[in-house]
């Protein structure tokens, strides 16, 4: 998702400015807004499990399942899924995607999953991701939860908690920056 | 991750470390599909991968049609004994109806050397060599290091003993590339009768002796003896090969205490390898069947799915 | 062929001729009449003034302004396998003989093994009658050493030889039988005729298809020991010491057999031996790289060692191998494109011989003067033949080569019927510009200097083609 390192510009212009549309404490402010709603529509933690798609949506996970530990003295399961083999555009890629692990160390069926992933775009992700999650058993219900919805669906498909929805055009790219693997909490979208 | 470097299986030989070490890692991701309530993802779903087994093999050719399902893909297995499909038909008749039906890969298994490299060199698609004549066996010994590196962790260093008729063996040479490769010692044993001319220029060292090669081995390796005996017969009987080149519990005891045994199977038992030690605790020739299958799904999604897919160089 | 082509008269000015039998190497200019060779001018002196003789006496002779090309006598082939009659698929005796010409040969003797065999005088004169319908290469038979190829009884050697046969062997199926080569031997001496050892033990070399080393190893083919040859080379020249008669080794392959005919020849023994274009510019390598299992690299005796190559090619410049043959073996692409192990030996070479051989002359193995000798006069005289001369008053058998032409070999223009080259795709320094032979103009390249004629200016010539070539 790194920028092209060739750049066109003269010496001493900068390209376009990216635009910062989540600070670090925006983006706690909204796990934390995201975690109360899942516990609120959940009525708790009965049955309730987390499951990260890989890689960003797993760290946000992790944040909502620390969230709901501090606010309900308990954390509900926490799963991964690792949606490669479900794609519908191996065919399309210059390299190969890397093939991780899925693990998901508890059983799914009867439980009220909430599919967590870091920006909604397309929807071909979720669809993926939901296609891995009914191989592993039959959940309850299944709730999608992004800190960014960016518009733009190709698939009939709705997120049940949004941190925060931006309008791009198709062609910007949002990047999503967490403190554990980029050092900062910050979201922001470059053309 | 890295594509692969060859856009073919046609053997060990032409891998880099880093093929062997991309198809073994993918194989531990696919293995953990197989333990799942349902073994079965669509990574490869609308493709067809023809299995192509012109000489006898129920092991390898049920392993590579369950690959194939769990990955989703079609399968059109066609087997025949003897070199043709039909008679009068050539291999390469053969190869120009396959492509006709335009498959996404084709797996081979053939009595000659050098078969599948005469498919890779007219057909578009990735020609996967399941095994051809005393060539090369590589989806043997890829699983067969997947399988080490379960039990032993990283082979590099390790003294492994081949043992058995080299000369003849796919399996013996598939496993001496993919060894040498990944910084194993490799010893091969057998009477100079089994052991082919100049095979030190493959970076393994030679000996007669069983108890040098079991000599504080790792890994033993016990290659599967023909027992049709003729004029062109490499040892006199069955009895003496088995007193001098069978593995025994007796004899084990030279190599490592965590020593790992494997055999491509089927087991001559009581002749290369005795029942103790097949089935007993350094046995790994089941773990073997299930890691088999793993690193045939790595192989057939790395091949089929590889970026500049069909059509592309290597 | 056009009869234009037949009977040519014909200056060939300015070449460099290289003549091993008056071991000339230097420039001249020959002068041909009707098909004969009637004067050869070596001095400035001589040439000038046959060049002044031609202009005033014959207008209408063609000239080849031939400056930078070089003259041999026409080549001499003693190892080709012309297929008819039996295998006319893979080539014909026409077929063969054309690309014979376009390889620069004059003279080709053909193997026995044809269906039926020749091993009777019936056979050996239905080849020459086919030959003799297609003029401007002569072809020389073998007989079978013996009948049916079987290596159980001797064939009607003494009938063969009215017939016309130039000398004896059972190529593609060794004499096993120590005993009946020993009367082969004997009794082709009687007749004059020097037997043709394809020397090769078949138990040894087994189900082998290529040659057995580092290279067969890896590949999982079964190999041919080098001892597969070297045991029936030493048999047959122990053979040769106790009947006197003459042996000649054909398509050495291996130094060990180099060997034993060097000590054979020191002995005084009259052993003589060929070697083969790809025996001495190919190694088993090959087959240990892109050309892995490419049945184009399968032949017997197999492509050997680099050591082995390394032998063959010193034999050749000392004269222990007395010449270059090219073991020409035609088969059809049906044949070929099987599984490598199932593969019919043999290769095609006699379009790719000569270009070849320069080769050697580049890399400094052979002197231009050599080369020209172990391709032309010298296999002549192992089977007594009347070639590799070039002499007034003789009808004329030349090869004219361009050394700077530059070439990659496509088989798919052979003139041969089939394509199985060796060489498929290589790049030569050199080849056949013409080939003049039997009195006629046998083959012309398509990218050769122009004949022109006598009249006109030189050095502007016009395109006129001799047709039909
Ligand atoms: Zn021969």
């Amino acid at each position: 998702m790194t920028s092209d390192p060739i750049r066109n510009s003269a010496p001493g212009t900068t390209g376009p400015t990216p635009r910062l549309v989540l600070n670090g404490d925006d983006v706690r402010r909204a796990l934390a807004r995201i975690a109360h709603e899942i516990l609120e529509h959940n009525r708790g933690l009965n049955d309730l499990a987390l499951v990260g798609v890989r890689t960003r949506g797993v760290t946000i996970a992790q944040r909502l399942q620390a969230e709901i530990r501090r606010i309900e003295n308990e954390s509900p399961p926490l799963g991964t899924i690792d949606i490669t083999l479900y794609r519908d555009d191996l065919d399309h890629h210059l390299e190969h995607p890397e093939l991780r692990s899925t693990d998901i160390p508890f059983d799914l069926t009867g439980r009220h999953v909430v599919l967590v992933d870091d920006v909604l775009f397309t929807g071909r992700t979720v669809r993926a991701a939901m296609d891995a999650l009914v191989d592993f058993g039959r959940p309850r219900t299944i709730q999608l939860a992004v800190l960014i919805d960016r518009g733009h669906r190709e698939l009939p498909i709705k997120a049940d908690y949004v941190g925060k929805n931006i309008p791009t055009a198709p062609s910007e790219q949002v990047h999503v920056r967490l403190v554990e693997e980029d050092g900062a909490d910050e979201v922001v979208v470059t053309a | 991750m890295p594509a692969l470097s060859q856009r073919h299986l046609l053997g060990i030989e032409p891998l880099l470390p880093g093929d062997i070490r991309t198809i073994v890692e993918t194989a531990k991701s696919m293995k953990s599909i197989s333990k799942r309530a349902i073994k079965k993802v669509p990574a490869l779903r609308g493709k067809t991968i023809v299995n192509l087994f012109l000489e006898p093999s129920t092991r390898t050719r049920s392993s590579f049609e369950i690959a194939a399902k769990r990955l989703s893909a079609d399968t059109l297995t066609l087997s025949g004994t003897g070199t043709s499909l039909s008679k009068g038909e050539t291999l390469m008749d053969t190869a120009r109806n396959l492509e006709a039906m335009a498959p996404d890969a084709i797996v081979i298994r053939h009595s000659a050397s050098g078969a599948p490299h005469m498919l890779a060199r007219i057909l578009e698609p990735p020609v996967i060599n399941a095994g051809d004549g005393s060539h090369e066996h590589p989806t043997q010994a890829l699983l067969d290091l997947m399988t080490v590196e379960e039990r032993k962790g990283p082979v590099k260093g390790f003294k492994v003993a081949i043992v058995g008729d080299i000369a003849h063996s796919r399996v013996a040479r598939s496993n001496i590339f993919t060894l040498t490769k990944m910084g194993a010692l490799v010893w091969l044993c057998g009477p100079a009768t089994m052991i082919p001319r100049e095979v030190e220029q493959l970076g393994a060292r030679v000996t007669n002796s069983m108890d040098e090669a079991l000599e504080g081995a790792d890994v033993v390796m016990m290659l599967r003896i023909q027992l049709e005996r003729g004029s062109g017969s490499l040892f006199p009987s069955v009895p003496e090969y088995a007193a001098t080149y069978g593995l025994n519990r007796a004899r084990l005891k030279r190599a490592k205490r965590d020593v790992v045994v494997l055999h491509p199977g089927p087991i001559n038992r009581g002749i290369e390898i005795a029942s103790d030690v097949a089935d007993g605790e350094f046995s790994v020739i089941l773990d073997q069947v299930e890691n088999g299958v793993a690193v045939r799904m790595a192989l057939l999604y790395l091949l089929i799915t590889r970026p500049e897919g069909r059509g592309g160089t290597a | 062929m056009s009869t234009e082509t037949a009977n040519p008269t014909l200056l060939i000015d300015g070449c460099r001729l290289v003549d091993p039998e008056t071991r000339y190497d230097g420039p001249a200019g020959l002068w041909i009449e009707r098909g004969e060779l009637k004067k050869i001018a070596r001095t400035e002196t001589e040439r000038q003034a046959l060049r002044a003789r031609v202009a005033a006496t014959a207008p209408e002779a063609l000239r080849l302004e031939a400056d930078g090309l070089l003259v041999f006598p026409g080549l001499v082939d003693l190892h080709v396998h012309l297929r008819e009659p039996g295998f006319e698929y893979k080539e014909t005796i026409r077929t063969g003989c054309e690309a014979a010409a376009r390889g620069g040969f004059t003279a080709i003797c053909c193997m026995a093994n044809t269906n039926p065999v020749n091993d009777c005088r019936a056979v050996t004169e239905f080849i020459c009658a086919r030959a003799a319908e297609v003029s401007g290469v002569a072809v020389h038979p073998i007989g079978a050493i013996s009948k049916g190829l079987e290596g159980k009884e001797l064939a009607e050697i003494a009938e063969m030889k009215k017939g016309g046969i130039v000398a004896v062997s059972d190529d593609g199926r060794p004499v096993a039988d120590s005993a009946l080569m020993r009367r082969a031997l004997e009794y082709a001496r009687t007749f004059d005729l020097r037997v043709v050892s394809h020397a090769e033990d078949k138990a040894l070399a087994g189900s082998g298809c290529m040659h057995e080393g580092a290279v067969s190893t890896r590949l999982g083919l079964e190999g041919i020991p080098a001892e597969a040859e070297e045991i029936m080379v030493a048999r047959d020249i122990h053979l040769a010491a106790l009947t006197g008669a003459r042996l000649h080794i054909a398509h050495v392959s291996t130094a060990g057999s180099v060997e034993l005919v060097r000590r054979a020849k020191e002995k005084g023994l009259d052993v003589t031996a060929e070697a083969a274009p790809h025996h001495l510019l190919l190694t088993d390598e090959v087959l240990g790289g892109s050309g892995a299992y490419d049945t184009r690299y399968k032949m017997n005796p197999p492509l050997r060692a680099s050591r082995d190559m390394d032998a063959l090619r010193r034999g050749l410049q000392d004269g222990t191998i007395d010449c270059i043959a090219t073991d020409h073996a035609p088969h059809s692409e049906d044949d070929k494109n099987v599984e490598f192990h199932r593969a019919p030996f043999g290769v095609v070479g006699l379009e790719t011989a000569l270009a070849a051989g320069l080769s050697l002359v580049r890399s400094g193995t052979l002197s231009l003067a050599q080369l020209a000798e172990r391709m032309s006069l010298g296999p002549a005289r192992l089977f007594g033949l009347p070639h590799g001369r070039i002499a007034e008053g003789r009808p004329i058998s030349l090869a004219v080569i361009d050394p700077n032409h530059k070439w990659t070999v496509d088989a798919r223009r052979f003139r041969s019927k089939s394509r199985n080259s060796a060489f498929e795709g290589w790049t030569f320094e050199g080849d056949v510009a013409y080939t003049l032979a039997q009195r006629r103009l046998s083959y012309a390249a398509e990218w050769a200097r122009p004949l022109t004629a006598i009249s006109e200016p030189a050095g502007a010539p016009t395109q006129r083609r001799i047709a039909g070539v």
